[in-house]
């Protein structure tokens, strides 16, 4: 809840800006490589491609899943391809078969990214 | 089908049938009968199957390879030989040859004698030699954590080097028709009919990281043409009836990924994306023992209805190394649940939740790990989703706990201490069907590298 009431609301961000969910400008695919987790993140237009550049950061995925991945955050540009690639690292709790998560492998971990907010212009 | 006729072709077509064990038994048959293919790609070993695999041979030397396979094959095997159809498929696990003679029998009583040859690859089984190799100095380290494998060496179950393409190809070239390896990549299964056919040399570098895309592509099967896929998911076509990937590739590495008319699905270039990121690391140093491709460099086009075209792909050389897939005994675990109803169902799973981690504590039992899931509010996306979740109205709210020790004691206890909690804990609460929870043995995943000239691939060729 905490975290709700510090973020800006959709829709009313600075002035002349707006707030959408990175859902309405990307979609994404993840998995995992033992503890590491990987989200895949795909512009669904070219001309999205810049603002994740721009917006959806190593830094900012690392705070958006702050509590959730215990490690670093890394992100690898593929501009072909539109797409970003993170890797969550220790996001799995042991990952594979140690894991007790329900998303042991992390194949959700996708659309949780898609829940970032991210700002336009009106 | 022999290598001659592949050559005349600007085109062969390597369809997926499986992307692991326990995917669509239907797939294959579809696959070969639904359309012209020259080959059909099979891949079944993830990270810890190979450890299974070797229990189930230590109990019988006749088992160790993925058993599906060879009801699965004998359902296809008339339409294989009728059609010059071969097989590239690492369902042999730790026991090849044992798959090979079972697939072999099978085709004999479908009168088939004589008519096919099978590929064995092995080599790739490094477990009776991991002594001498960590005499020799090779140490393995875990190439996550950069511990030597000597601290878990006493509970290593497996051990299995990762074999590229060559060997596979070298298969083919003997006139194999069905190729079965153990543990081969699964870029490699599909890369190496596409060596065979377009006579692709081996600092080929470019061609073999296209084929290793392709191979990327479809190795998760239906995952590229329509399953699994976010991007207006709710429009895909007839994923009841699912159409399994195609790659159609160039002798100058370019290839589409297409599937066979009348199929459901959908390949799209979003689609397609989806699959080349999964499971992606350093996306333009995607490591594989026959090359380092490149994906930074890949460029996709539509080119139809449910074709997407591939082309541009770079790569580099090889490396020295080849990763080792070890399998050891970590310790024990368990995982319960109980479901908890409207009203109030997340508090009333909440309580529970602190009931059973106080009569835990009180039992004195000691656990490396224990996780509390709510199902229904948080198991998926943790504190992201319990920001917005109107966790006062949920109508139902499963509480799955689960707890991890090398102590099998303290996890079996663990097992019997959520069944009281439906009669001596919060209330409206159901879901315990399953009965109580199974402590499992944990075998977890060691990867490690291993210098290349230290494995030597093996491949026979057997008449049917």
């Amino acid at each position: 809840m905490r975290r709700r009431s510090k973020a800006v609301k959709r829709g009313r961000g600075r002035s002349g800006r707006r707030r959408v969910p990175l859902l309405e400008l990307a979609h994404a695919r993840s998995g995992d490589k033992g503890d590491t987790a990987n989200v895949g993140l795909i512009a669904l237009k070219p001309e999205y491609y810049p603002i994740l550049v721009k917006q959806v950061t190593a830094a900012r995925v690392a705070r958006h899943f702050k509590g959730m991945v215990k490690g670093p955050v890394e992100r690898f540009e593929l501009p072909n391809l539109g797409a970003l690639n993170f890797l969550l690292h220790g996001a799995l709790d042991g990952g594979g078969t140690i894991s007790l998560k329900t998303d042991a492998q992390g194949k959700v971990l996708s659309t949780a990214l898609l829940r970032l907010e991210i700002e336009l212009p009106r | 089908m022999t290598a001659q006729r592949a050559s005349l072709s600007p085109t062969v077509r390597i369809a997926a049938g499986q992307g692991f064990w326990g995917d669509w038994l239907e797939a294959p048959y579809r696959q070969v009968t639904g359309g012209p293919i020259d080959y059909l790609m099979m891949d079944y070993l993830a990270e810890v199957t190979m450890s299974i695999m070797q229990k189930q041979k230590s109990r019988d030397p006749s088992l160790g390879y993925a058993t599906d396979f060879v009801p699965l094959m004998e359902r296809i095997l008339p339409t294989l030989a009728e059609r010059g159809i071969k097989v590239t498929a690492n369902a042999g696990g730790v026991n090849p040859r044992a798959c090979a003679e079972a697939v072999a029998a099978a085709a004999r009583a479908l009168g088939l004698a004589g008519k096919l040859k099978i590929g064995i690859l092995t080599g790739d089984d490094l477990l009776g030699r991991l002594d001498g190799l960590l005499a020799r100095g090779h140490q393995l380290r875990n190439l996550d954590t950069g511990r030597p494998l000597r601290d878990v060496r006493d509970r290593v179950l497996s051990a299995n080097a990762y074999l590229g393409a060559w060997p596979v190809v070298e298969a083919l070239r003997r006139d194999a028709d069905i190729v079965i390896t153990g543990r081969v990549t699964d870029t490699g299964l599909t890369l190496a009919p596409m060596i065979h056919a377009f006579g692709w040399r081996p600092d080929d570098w470019d061609l073999l990281a296209a084929g290793t895309v392709a191979g990327h592509t479809i190795e998760c099967g239906a995952q590229c043409s329509g399953g699994n896929c976010l991007v207006e998911w709710q429009r895909i076509p007839d994923l009841a009836n699912v159409g399994y990937p195609i790659v159609a590739a160039h002798p100058d590495g370019t290839f589409e990924i297409t599937k066979h008319a009348g199929t459901g699905g959908r390949i799209t270039v979003a689609g397609v994306t989806e699959q080349l990121v999964y499971e992606m690391g350093n996306p333009a140093e995607y490591i594989t023992p026959d090359c380092v491709a490149d994906f930074t460099t890949i460029r996709l086009a539509q080119a139809g209805k449910d074709r997407v075209r591939v082309s541009g792909v770079r790569g580099r050389p090889a490396t020295d190394k080849l990763k080792v897939s070890i399998a050891y005994s970590y310790g024990y675990k368990a995982v319960g649940s109980l479901v908890y109803a409207w009203p109030d169902a997340y508090k009333k799973a909440k309580a529970a939740d602190r009931v059973l981690r106080q009569r835990l504590k009180d039992l004195g039992l000691g656990f490396e790990a224990m996780l509390s899931e709510f199902v229904g509010a948080d198991a998926t996306h943790g504190p992201l989703a319990l920001a917005s979740a109107p966790l006062g109205e949920l109508p139902e709210v499963q509480l799955r706990i689960g707890v991890r020790s090398p102590d099998r004691a303290a996890v079996e206890r663990f097992t019997r201490e959520i069944a009281p909690l439906i009669l001596n804990g919060p209330p409206s609460v159901t879901g315990f069907a399953g009965g109580r929870p199974k402590p499992e043995q944990i075998v977890a995943y060691w990867p490690a590298l291993v210098d290349k000239r230290m494995v030597e691939p093996c491949v026979e060729i057997v008449d049917v």
